[in-house]
């Protein structure tokens, strides 16, 4: 926290957090070259709509995880809960993306608030438990209702309109890429609106002392649930926006590999940044296509090994490090 | 000798004819999606193994245009992945044929871009009835879970003389598919199931589950579990629990007799029976030859993946043949409706109205033949057709 | 019907004493010394191959590979504690946790490579298959041969780290490394000798576990799950935490999936998050 405080000359909490708000030309480039693809390699733009998924799912858990420290490792609970929504409603004449976003958002959003009654009680090994246990439960209940969900077959039938009415999700992935980014971009700024208001810098010292924080009137419980409860949503529709781009639900949206992935994303990138999640889920998704194209069989040992090498040369992360690597070149010239 | 230097220079003209017309064709490519990685890993490397030697044996070409193979790794059951893969594979890399997919929930997500692309596919394992109807451009090679169990189903009641069975099976598609087909025809003839339970996926010890068995006192078992680990975890259970499969019919699919489930087992597998469409003991001169090249190669024996991708890439390549090289979707399903051939599992063919497989179906012993432990088939149904469709009519 | 929940108590109790040998040495790594070992599981999946291999290409009898299983993973887990862990101890949480699951894909595909995809078929003499009747109830002796190395396994390290001079140095070094260095000893040594008894255990249970779970590549993620249950519902640090916490799984897993099999690993899972709801720290854990 003290590159923070280095920053505002004249400091006040309000400037400080205007400060912080601005975007940064870097953010704008960033957010421009996201379009690229749709010109560039317009044969990898279903590739391009699951790594914007991902990094939607990446921020969901960056918002408990980076902000609240909250640890979880049972995060697809909610990201499940929204495909099954999306899907299962589908099936029932409901063909609208946007609507059934909106149903799976709500949808996860109170399994969230319900389950952040809990989660707020609980710190460290207990809490990455009972976050895991929450989401193996929901994978055994998708199993035993297999007449809802269609158990391990996975989901049929499900039926997917074109969005808002107009654009089918074809074959190249273009409707699939342009929508994915969308919701990304949406959720992006609502979340980065969030973490940069008072409500977000309470959570961050919440995250450093649990304790301390209600003793100067910010209520620690409270907080938690409010932001679990966000996270959730967002999770949720990150599997809503899988389940229709895809027509496909199965049990591993569930699955403990599913919020192993996006955990490993999430800390590759960087926790606590926002933008380490979106980074995180590009270097994962495109190292994985790369690697598992060229060595279908043995490709989990080089993303292993450029994980460790990640650790070990870049801790905190690909942004943590680069901010690192930036900040010592600075000082140098 | 005017004439055969005629004849020389003229088979000189047609071989150049021919590699002219061969350059100009652009290869075929065939997009393989297999769980290469994840806990079905060895279904991918022993059908991948299989395809590897048919390509060996028969040539990279077929109908005049060479074959290029673009695998790709799904990474156990995921539906998403593998239609991702399926559509990169059609838009990116431009394949004529989408081929592997061992696991049904994999095999139902690319039926989609199967029927839209209209490009040619063909099932190389996956096993749940329904698969082939979801794309109108889908051939199945291997078999059909109904097709084995209902013919078990029977052949317990009837030659098998056991009349009173309980059934175990894995609590996801395949096994209650299993348990559904076996227990249909068991019940039409004339048996008796005296109780049933269906495990979690993920069940590292049957004990409890076995007990139940014992506890309902039936004179045969029938046992479904996912091929790995769990064939030889069942066979352990059972024999501590003192059932003997010598004494009590021990009854199941392929893959609860496959090697690794023998080799752990050891002596205690001795008289298991199991249904099957392939079987590498299988005595017939085709699957001879088969599996002496490879176990040559990969100093293992085939199982029924590998079956399964051999004869895929089998029909593959006679379609080629047949459309003389043609690849849209219309032309090489047209091509594979009603093909037949002789594969090392016996004769076998494609119903031109379901496009799935019609085949002969084995019931076999687990024995001991010159010291090892091996799968003997006593029984034979013949042209079996997958009963699920027959009855959808 | 009393025979048969006899049987169950029994076979229950056997399958939480295999949990707890797979999960014995993760107490220590990730209760003692405060390491996000995740990679604990690949460890006991090395276990598992040089047990298997031994057998197989060198025809060791099944007892004399134990041994080989703990002091190979032993020693691995040394040079992998000295290259690359040992660097890591002062690194976040989440920096760990992101190294250990790169070990893990590595192991994943390592194993794949050298030992292929395939099952790996495990025979057991005949003196450990089979089973007896006891009053009524079947006893397999597979399961009261895990029983037993669990129980001796128990004493030794309860013993151990309270009675022996390496114990207490463990406990020292653990506690307050600061002031354990002020002492004069040789933390880092003893840490690198602590992770290594760690990857040991892990491997002399992967080694026991293979014979009744099986063994292929996934091993080193599919176990990864149970033991962090036992581990988390025992209490940290706590090997009789992990001791009661595995026969408590295993007791209800196998009650469970006995009289009301269509629940699944519902049961289990509903039982640690009660667990942990009520005792946050764990049966037996301090902090």
């Amino acid at each position: 926290m003290a590159s923070e405080s280095e920053s505002g000359a004249a400091f006040s909490p309000r400037n400080f957090l205007a400060s912080r708000t601005r975007w940064h030309a870097l953010e704008i480039v960033f957010w421009l070259s996201t379009l690229l693809p749709f010109v560039l390699v317009p044969d990898y733009l279903q590739l391009a709509s699951q790594i914007a998924i991902a990094a939607l799912f990446a921020i969901s858990l960056d918002l408990i995880l980076g902000f609240a420290g909250i640890v979880s490792i049972g995060h697809a609970a909610y990201f499940g809960l929204g495909a099954y929504t999306a899907g299962i409603v589908s099936k029932y004449g409901v063909s609208e993306p946007v609507l059934l976003l909106v149903l799976a958002a709500i949808v996860s959003g109170t399994l969230g608030y319900v389950s952040s009654f809990i989660i707020s009680r609980f710190r460290h090994l207990a809490l990455i438990m009972i976050t895991l246990g929450i989401c193996l439960m929901l994978y055994e209940v998708a199993n035993l209702t297999s007449w809802l969900t269609g158990g391990a077959d996975g989901l049929q039938g499900i039926k997917i309109g074109p969005l808002l009415g107009t654009f089918k999700f074809d074959l190249y992935g273009k409707t699939a890429y342009a929508y994915a980014l969308v919701v990304l971009f949406l959720c992006f700024l609502v979340c980065r609106r969030l973490i940069h208001s008072p409500f977000g810098l309470s959570l961050r010292g919440i995250r450093e002392n649990p304790v301390r924080m209600p003793a100067i009137g910010a209520p620690s419980d409270a907080h938690i649930r409010k932001i679990y409860t966000i996270a959730a949503v967002i999770a949720g529709m990150a599997g809503a926006v899988l389940a229709q781009t895809t027509s496909t639900v199965s049990l591993e949206v569930l699955g403990f590999q599913r919020s192993a992935d996006v955990l490993v994303m999430l800390i590759l990138g960087g926790a606590g940044k926002l933008y380490g999640g979106i980074l995180g889920s590009i270097v994962y998704m495109v190292a994985r296509d790369q690697f598992s194209g060229i060595n279908p069989q043995y490709w989990y040992f080089w993303i292993g090994l450029m994980m460790v090498l990640v650790v070990m040369y870049l801790p905190n992360g690909l942004l943590g490090g680069l901010e690192k690597l930036t900040r010592r070149w600075r000082g140098k010239s | 000798m005017k004439q055969l230097s005629i004849g020389i220079v003229g088979a000189a003209a047609s071989v150049l004819a021919a590699t002219v017309s061969f350059a100009q064709q652009p290869p075929v490519k065939i997009g393989l999606i297999l769980p290469y990685s994840g806990q079905f890993a060895d279904t991918a490397t022993q059908m991948d193994n299989a395809i590897k030697l048919y390509v060996k044996q028969h040539g990279d070409s077929a109908g005049g245009r060479k074959i290029e193979i673009i695998r790709k790794d799904s990474g156990g059951i995921a539906p998403d992945v593998a239609k991702r893969l399926a559509q990169e594979l059609v838009v990116r890399d431009k394949v004529d044929v989408l081929t592997g997919l061992v696991l049904t929930p994999n095999a139902l997500a690319i039926a989609d871009v199967s029927a839209e692309a209209k490009k040619f596919t063909v099932i190389m394992n996956a096993a749940t009835s329904i698969i082939t109807t979801k794309s109108p451009y889908m051939a199945r090679v291997s078999v059909t879970t109904p097709m084995l169990n209902e013919s078990l189903g029977s052949w317990a009641a009837k030659a098998g003389g056991t009349k009173r069975v309980f059934s175990m099976v894995s609590d996801f598609g395949p096994g209650i598919d299993a348990e559904e087909g076996f227990m249909r025809a068991y019940k039409e003839a004339g048996g008796q199931i005296v109780g049933s339970v269906r495990f979690p996926v993920a069940n590292p010890d049957f004990a409890a589950f076995v007990q139940r068995a014992k506890d309902s006192n039936p004179d045969g078992i029938f046992a479904w579990v996912p091929g790995g680990v769990q064939p030889a975890a069942i066979g352990k259970a059972l024999n501590e629990r003192g059932i003997d499969p010598k004494k009590m019919k021990v009854m199941g699919q392929d893959a609860l007799a496959s090697d690794e489930a023998l080799a752990s087992q050891g002596d205690l597998a001795l008289g298991i029976i199991t249904v099957a469409n392939y079987d590498h003991n299988l005595a017939n001169k085709l699957n001879r030859a088969f599996v002496a090249a490879y176990s040559a190669d990969y100093k293992r024996n085939p199982d029924f993946f590998s079956i399964g991708g051999w004869d895929g890439m089998h029909l593959i390549y006679e379609v080629l043949k047949k459309t003389g090289g043609k690849t849209d979707g219309e032309a090489m399903i047209g091509a594979a409706k009603g093909m037949k051939w002789d594969s090392p599992r016996g004769p076998m063919s494609i119903d031109p109205e379901t496009r799935d497989v019609i085949e002969d179906v084995y019931i076999r012993r687990v024995e001991k033949v010159a010291g090892k432990l091996v799968n003997v088939e006593f029984d034979t149904i013949r042209s079996v057709k997958d009963p699920v469709k027959a009855r959808m009519k | 019907m009393l025979g048969s929940m006899a049987g169950i108590l029994f076979d229950g109790f056997a399958y939480g004493m295999l949990l707890f040998l797979l999960s014995v040495g993760l107490s220590v790594t990730l209760g003692m010394m405060n390491f996000i070992n995740l990679s604990h599981a690949s460890f006991g999946m090395l276990g598992g191959y040089v047990t298997v291999t031994l057998m197989q290409q060198l025809g060791w009898p099944f007892l004399a590979t134990l041994p080989a299983a703990f002091v190979i993973s032993a020693l691995v887990g040394m040079v992998m504690e000295r290259f690359m862990f040992r660097r890591m101890y002062r690194a976040t949480d989440l920096d760990q946790t992101l190294l250990t699951i790169g070990v893990v894909f590595m192991s994943i595909a390592g194993a794949a490579y050298i030992w292929g995809t395939v099952q790996q078929p495990v025979v057991m003499p005949d003196y450990l298959s089979g089973s007896f009747l006891v009053g009524g109830v079947n006893i397999a002796r597979y399961r009261l041969f895990l029983i037993v190395v669990a129980l001796v396994i128990t004493l030794l390290m309860i013993g151990g780290l309270e009675w022996t001079r390496f114990g207490a140095q463990i406990r020292a070094a653990v506690d307050n490394q600061r002031m354990a260095r002020g002492l004069g000893l040789d933390v880092d040594r003893t840490f690198s000798l602590t992770f290594s008894l760690g990857s040991g255990l892990a491997g002399l249970g992967g080694a026991l576990a293979i014979a009744m779970v099986g063994l292929d590549p996934g091993f080193a993620f599919a176990y990864l799950i149970y033991v962090l249950i036992v581990v988390s519902v025992g209490g940290l640090a706590s090997i009789w935490g992990s001791f009661v916490a595995a026969s408590l799984l295993g007791i209800c897993d196998m009650a469970g999936k006995y009289y009301v099999p269509q629940l699944g690993s519902f049961l289990i899972y509903l039982m640690m998050v009660g667990i942990l709801m009520w005792r946050p720290v764990g049966l037996f854990g301090k902090r």
